[in-house]
């Protein structure tokens, strides 16, 4: 009489509890198998010394959680330019770690060239909207309604022009950051916490403060301006976006140049730090690892994906990487995200993609 | 007596009010396809204007001619007096033209509010710089706007849907957003794509009665594309009927009716 016969067997597996108690299981049974059979003692260096390390030594972890946080940070812009761009356009902008290089170059060139800092900064703005108005017109118009692969091709295209233009107008070599004239403080603060010295970089601080200021004003931009609300709307639909009298060129200069102010201060930050050259690009392409663990299209995924690789690769360096000897920095962030992309595609807080049928 | 004069056709009078739109000589190709060939019409102030026809007629590529998606390679659009050859999204939805499309198109991560307050775009003019730190004149601004949008919710009923993502709504409720949100512009020239399609009854009804009172309260004019003859002959006062990209009809509901051509083209025709 009862559906019993009809009715599916219960998937203990679908129950998220059931699932996670599982997983745990499995790997404390693994540790202790690993315990068991441990005769090189590898397995000690794993999954116990460096703990024990980072126990003993409270402000060598301090010390290298802030590394990690820093460029954490920086990545976390550089993401924060792609993110941008795809929200609006649905376009992975491959150009965006050149143009932070651009960005940086064009300041440093006007004020090799006499112009005075601050003055430079606003001419760089200028120069950075003259490229998204350009890159508007000349690119993304006439490609508009092409598969998003012909686009992705296109921003390499703008890739490779960037870096020639860039060499022709200022050379080669790596420059130095204007950071003094730009009243970025210099020196470290040096703390005394856990029975140790904490050393702080002054344009450390200065960087998280001012990535963070950015951040909070884009977010409230996006949410609170009808040009924010615009950008939203582009993002999920061109059609009905073209229907209310949404201008797509207008939405697309708009993106681009904020992906330019972005990049801008991303090149000044980076470019602090070390110094202001082509290699920055390399670094740039940190931010794919980034997004795939934040999601395409969330700022505040791109800013906790940031801070979780640059953390990781950091931890990563300094606790595990002597075990392999060393440098496994520039390949763990792409290590971590490939195994993220295994369980959770869409990223920590990318759109999970809503469909009725 | 009556409340509105009525002729012998039973059209309403104010189907002869002045025209407001009107397509000249329309032709539309898509490579050696012709989805639409020298086809003619107009759409009064005030109306309700119904086309219609069997699927792949040209219908949508109409609407689409109109607001400006598609650009004919022949003929021309006259709207509001100015005669233009070409016709462009943004200055279409800037001269009062809003639209609502055959599969809804909305914002699907957005929530009905901030759908229907896309509508609005247009009609706000303060720098974002002022929206951005919500203070002053845009916040005035904003508060207006919202009012407005507001009513319109109020006017669709759609009160406890207003946080809701519409990515998560019923079919029938996204139409209804989407119609708020083609409202929100206050038009002068409402056009809408089947609005009623893959509706239950009571929805359609609804639809239909909501259609009237923007009509009938806002004076909007409105021309739809509808399936349903029922809802088609009740609701408008002029319908033009297409088939194959040509146009076979155009008059009053009951001209229409009565047309053989029409009814060869709905019923098929013995060969």
């Amino acid at each position: 009489m009862s559906d019993i016969a009809t009715r599916p067997a219960p998937n203990l597996l679908a129950n998220p509890l059931v699932k996670f108690g599982l997983i745990v299981a499995a790997i404390v049974a693994a540790l202790a198998l690993g315990v068991r059979l441990d005769t090189s003692n590898t397995f000690y260096a794993i999954f116990v010394d460096p703990f024990q390390q980072m126990v003993q030594a409270p402000d060598l972890l301090v010390q290298t959680v802030w590394e990690g946080l820093v460029s954490g940070v920086l990545y976390a812009l550089i993401a924060l330019g792609f993110v941008l761009i795809f929200k609006a356009s649905g376009v992975f902008n491959f150009a965006q770690g050149i143009m932070v290089v651009f960005a940086a170059l064009t300041l440093v060139g006007l004020y090799e060239k006499g112009v005075p800092a601050f003055l430079a900064v606003i001419i760089t703005l200028g120069v950075m909207f003259a490229l998204a108005v350009t890159i508007e017109r000349v690119v993304l118009r006439p490609l508009v309604n092409q598969p998003d692969i012909i686009l992705f091709m296109a921003t390499f295209g703008i890739t490779y022009f960037l870096i020639g233009f860039g060499e022709a107008l200022f050379g080669g070599n790596p420059k130095q950051m204007i950071a003094e004239q730009l009243y970025l403080p210099k020196g470290a603060l040096d703390l005394q916490i856990l029975g140790g010295l904490v050393s702080l970089q002054k344009i450390d601080i200065a960087a998280a403060v001012i990535a963070s200021l950015m951040i909070a004003a884009l977010a409230a931009f996006f949410q609170y301006t009808r040009i924010g609300r615009a950008l939203r709307a582009v993002a999920d639909s061109h059609k009905a976006a073209l229907s209310v009298g949404i201008s797509l060129n207008q939405i697309w200069v708009i993106v681009w140049f904020t992906a330019g102010i972005v990049a801008l201060i991303t090149g000044i930050m980076w470019g602090a730090r070390s110094d202001v050259s082509f290699a920055l690009e390399i670094v740039a392409l940190k931010a794919l690892p980034v997004l795939i663990l934040g999601g395409f299209t969330s700022i505040p995924g791109a800013i906790v994906g940031g801070l979780i690789i640059g953390i990781g690769e950091k931890l990563g360096e300094f606790y595990w990487g002597p075990l392999i000897g060393g440098g496994i920095e520039s390949w763990l962030a792409y290590f971590i995200a490939l195994g993220f992309l295994l369980f959770r595609p869409q990223g920590l807080f990318g759109d999970k993609i809503i469909e009725r049928i | 007596m009556n409340a509105e004069p009525i002729n012998v056709t039973g059209t309403p009078i104010r189907a002869k009010g002045e025209i407001l739109l009107s397509v000249e000589n329309i032709s539309l190709r898509f490579g050696g396809v012709k989805a639409i060939t020298d086809v003619s019409f107009d759409i009064r102030k005030g109306e309700i204007r119904a086309i219609i026809g069997p699927n792949g007629a040209g219908k949508t590529s109409m609407l689409n001619c109109i607001n400006g998606f598609y650009q004919p390679q022949e003929g021309q659009i006259v709207f509001k007096g100015e005669r233009r050859a070409k016709m462009r999204p943004h200055r279409a939805a800037a001269g009062g033209i809003a639209r609502t499309f055959q599969n809804v198109a909305l914002f699907k991560g957005m929530s009905t509010l901030d759908n229907i307050m896309t509508g609005r775009t247009l009609k706000m003019k303060k720098g974002f710089f002022w929206q951005a730190l919500r203070h002053g004149p845009a916040m005035q601004e904003e508060i207006a706007h919202r009012r407005v949008v507001e009513d319109i919710i109020d006017f669709l009923q759609i009160e406890h849907i207003r946080k809701l993502p519409v990515g998560k709504l019923p079919y029938g409720l996204q139409k209804r957003v989407e119609l708020g949100r083609a409202l929100a512009m206050e038009p002068e020239l409402l056009l809408l794509d089947e609005p009623m399609a893959g509706m239950n009854l009571e929805e359609k009804e609804d639809m239909c009665r909501f259609i009237l009172d923007v009509n009938n309260q806002f004076g909007t004019t409105i021309a739809l594309i509808e399936h349903d003859m029922g809802v088609v002959m009740d609701l408008s006062d002029r319908v033009v009927v297409l088939e194959y990209g040509r146009k076979i009809a155009d008059g009053t509901p009951d001209e229409v009716k009565a047309n053989q051509k029409v009814i060869d083209a709905y019923l098929g025709v013995a060969h």
